[in-house]
């Protein structure tokens, strides 16, 4: 990790109260502000001096992006939200007990308490090469330095590389394209909602950004429908240390259950490529299928279909169609 | 403004990445611009075109009615060069000007085949064409001098009519020439550094700034071509020019063309009934 070399460099701090505002500074400072949410991928930015933002809009102060509101047709998270707040929503807990269980999984107590569910899923890629400010692809530059023959790769990506080889940090990333989750976007044009899926974005679309916000844009709140609520979820993640480290790899998975057999399904895995990777292909081989061994030993060799492990992250492939298998196996895996 | 990104290597190297990107709308306006200036210019300033060649009426009679330009071979390389190079330079900067999608397969397929497409051209100009008929010669400077001294309200010899291809033309592929080699030459190295069923990755193959300079000149290859295929186009659909373009497409030209725009002397054709006799342009062209 690059070496915190001093006192975060000078900027213009703006606080601004509601959304509309926020969306007007952004417009006014374009590619010159940089949008502060918890502040834990930020600051890391600022304090190596990596990033050096002329302008900082912080959210903290915008109490409309903070909140969990629940109702028949399911929850509506702001993105202020934190991801305590998020573990400790009894509704959630009650019902999309999948989000807690990855929410709790990101990181310490202490910067659950102060990082948002907003800022979790936006989160920047942690290749080592990128943070440390080398001139990398994703950097802007013209190599990976990750993807050399000499490049310390044991923690990148193993599916779905192109030219970078950084993954998606997310917890709860996965455990929110399980849940069908919507994302809402404002920005210049306006409101539009996408699905969780699509927020993120692989280096082969774009290889300087991880979701789909432009300068301009702000992720404001996360819509959860009630589909999936109350169904049978599987949340692991596979980590070098058991508290406060990034996912190995993780999966998520939400199961409905017709008698023994799975009627529906959905299932993601993250840390192993630069955006969540939803397993279609593995989802309609399940369904219809019991939960049990024979099962996943089908979803776990078909997961890791097409995987491409780098010099030293080898062991991500059968860390994943293990996950995956024990995610078709259930709770009792 | 700036030419050049400029990066800080792992060596505390400073290094170039990249040109910078605004050269694209630099090379866009460019050629847009030059069209423009053109279009105005042919309107309503340039004179008459004045030849000095001067065709027997015996000679004309032995012309054929169709005169192939362009053989089948060399039309199929040029509609694949040109697809290849659209294919190119949409996969290379719709994504710089905001259209994102997975451009990097699509852009060296394409790559590849233009470079297949440029060898067969080589090979096909060196030993079946007439290769030199595309390159600017002796007479061409001459008339090159005296064109602009009659454009310039000097005296000055007429001008010959063309060879089989104008001296803009000749200039226009030297350019191409050396831009297309420069882009296929440096992207054919670029293709160590992507997944490929073809190379084994190998980023180091080069130093950072060799690596640097590469890029560097596969962009500004890249962003030439922006002006140089708008000026392309331009031109194919000009109304006095649409002859040529059409015997890019049927491969012939009408024998009023070609005596109005041509030199028999220059570009010599086979007689109905008897086998040419000069050999400037001896071989059929490209």
């Amino acid at each position: 990790m690059a070496v915190i070399r001093d006192v975060i460099p000078a900027f213009e701090l703006f606080q601004p109260t509601s959304v509309d505002d926020a969306l007007a500074l952004q417009a006014r400072h374009g590619v010159k502000a940089w949008v502060l949410a918890g502040g834990l991928d930020s600051f890391d930015w600022f304090k190596d001096r990596i990033k050096r933002p002329e302008v900082v809009i912080d959210l903290s102060q915008v109490r409309e992006l903070r909140g969990i509101r629940a109702d028949a047709n399911g929850l509506e998270i702001g993105a202020m939200t934190t991801l305590t707040e998020v573990v400790r929503h009894p509704v959630v807990r009650e019902k999309y007990g999948i989000l807690p269980d990855a929410a709790e999984a990101a990181a310490s107590p202490q910067i659950r308490n102060q990082g948002t569910i907003g800022g979790n899923v936006s989160q920047d890629a942690r290749c080592w090469y990128y943070r440390g400010g080398w001139p990398c692809y994703r950097a802007g530059g013209n190599i990976c330095y990750a993807d050399t023959p000499t490049g310390l790769n044991r923690e990148h990506a193993i599916l779905d590389a192109n030219r970078c080889v950084a993954v998606n940090p997310s917890d709860t990333a996965p455990a929110l394209i399980a849940l069908d989750a919507k994302f809402v976007v404002r920005g210049p044009k306006g409101e539009r909602v996408v699905n969780a899926e699509d927020y993120f974005v692989g280096p082969a679309i774009d290889i300087t950004r991880m979701t789909i916000l432009k300068p301009g844009d702000l992720l404001t709140s996360i819509r959860i429908p009630s589909t999936w609520a109350g169904s049978q979820f599987y949340f692991e993640k596979a980590r070098d240390r058991k508290v406060w480290d990034f996912a190995l790899v993780n999966v998520a998975a939400a199961v409905a259950m017709s008698g023994s057999s799975i009627e529906r399904i959905r299932l993601v895995v993250n840390g192993v490529a630069a955006h969540p990777v939803r397993l279609t292909a593995v989802e309609a081989a399940v369904q219809g299928k019991p939960r049990n061994e024979e099962t996943a030993k089908m979803a776990g060799e078909l997961a890791i279909q097409g995987a491409e492990p780098l010099q030293y992250n080898g062991y991500k492939v059968p860390l994943m169609r293990n996950l995956v298998m024990r995610a078709i196996r259930g709770a009792a895996a | 403004m700036h030419l050049i990104e400029w990066a800080t290597s792992p060596w505390g190297q400073e290094v170039p990445i990249h040109i910078a990107w605004s050269l694209l709308w630099v090379s866009a306006i460019a050629g847009v611009g030059f069209l423009i200036v053109h279009a105005i210019y042919v309107k309503f300033m340039a004179k008459p075109a004045a030849h000095s060649a001067v065709v027997s009426s015996v000679d004309t009679a032995r012309i054929p009615e169709k005169i192939q330009r362009h053989s089948f071979g060399a039309r199929f390389f040029h509609a694949v060069m040109a697809l290849s190079m659209l294919a190119l330079l949409f996969t290379a900067f719709l994504p710089k000007v905001g259209v994102q999608f997975a451009w990097v397969e699509w852009h060296w397929i394409a790559g590849i085949v233009l470079t297949i497409s440029v060898v067969y051209h080589i090979i096909h100009a060196s030993f079946w064409l007439d290769f030199w008929s595309i390159w600017p010669d002796q007479q061409d400077r001459v008339d090159a001098r005296n064109r602009i001294k009659l454009a310039l309200g000097q005296s000055a010899q007429e001008p010959k009519k063309f060879a089989k291809y104008p001296l803009e033309n000749k200039l226009y592929h030297l350019i191409v020439m050396l831009a297309g080699l420069s882009a296929i030459g440096t992207g054919v190295f670029m293709m160590k550094r992507v997944r490929t069923p073809f190379f084994t990755r190998n980023p180091y193959l080069f130093s950072d700034m060799t690596w640097g300079w590469m890029y560097v000149l596969h962009g500004l290859a890249g962003v030439g071509f922006v002006a140089l295929v708008t000026v392309h186009i331009y031109f194919a659909i000009r109304p006095e020019k649409l002859f040529i373009t059409k015997s890019m497409i049927f491969g012939s030209i009408s024998r009023e063309n070609y005596l109005e725009h041509h030199d028999p002397q220059r570009w010599v054709v086979a007689a109905e009934g008897a086998s040419s006799g000069r050999p400037e342009s001896k071989k059929a062209p490209a």
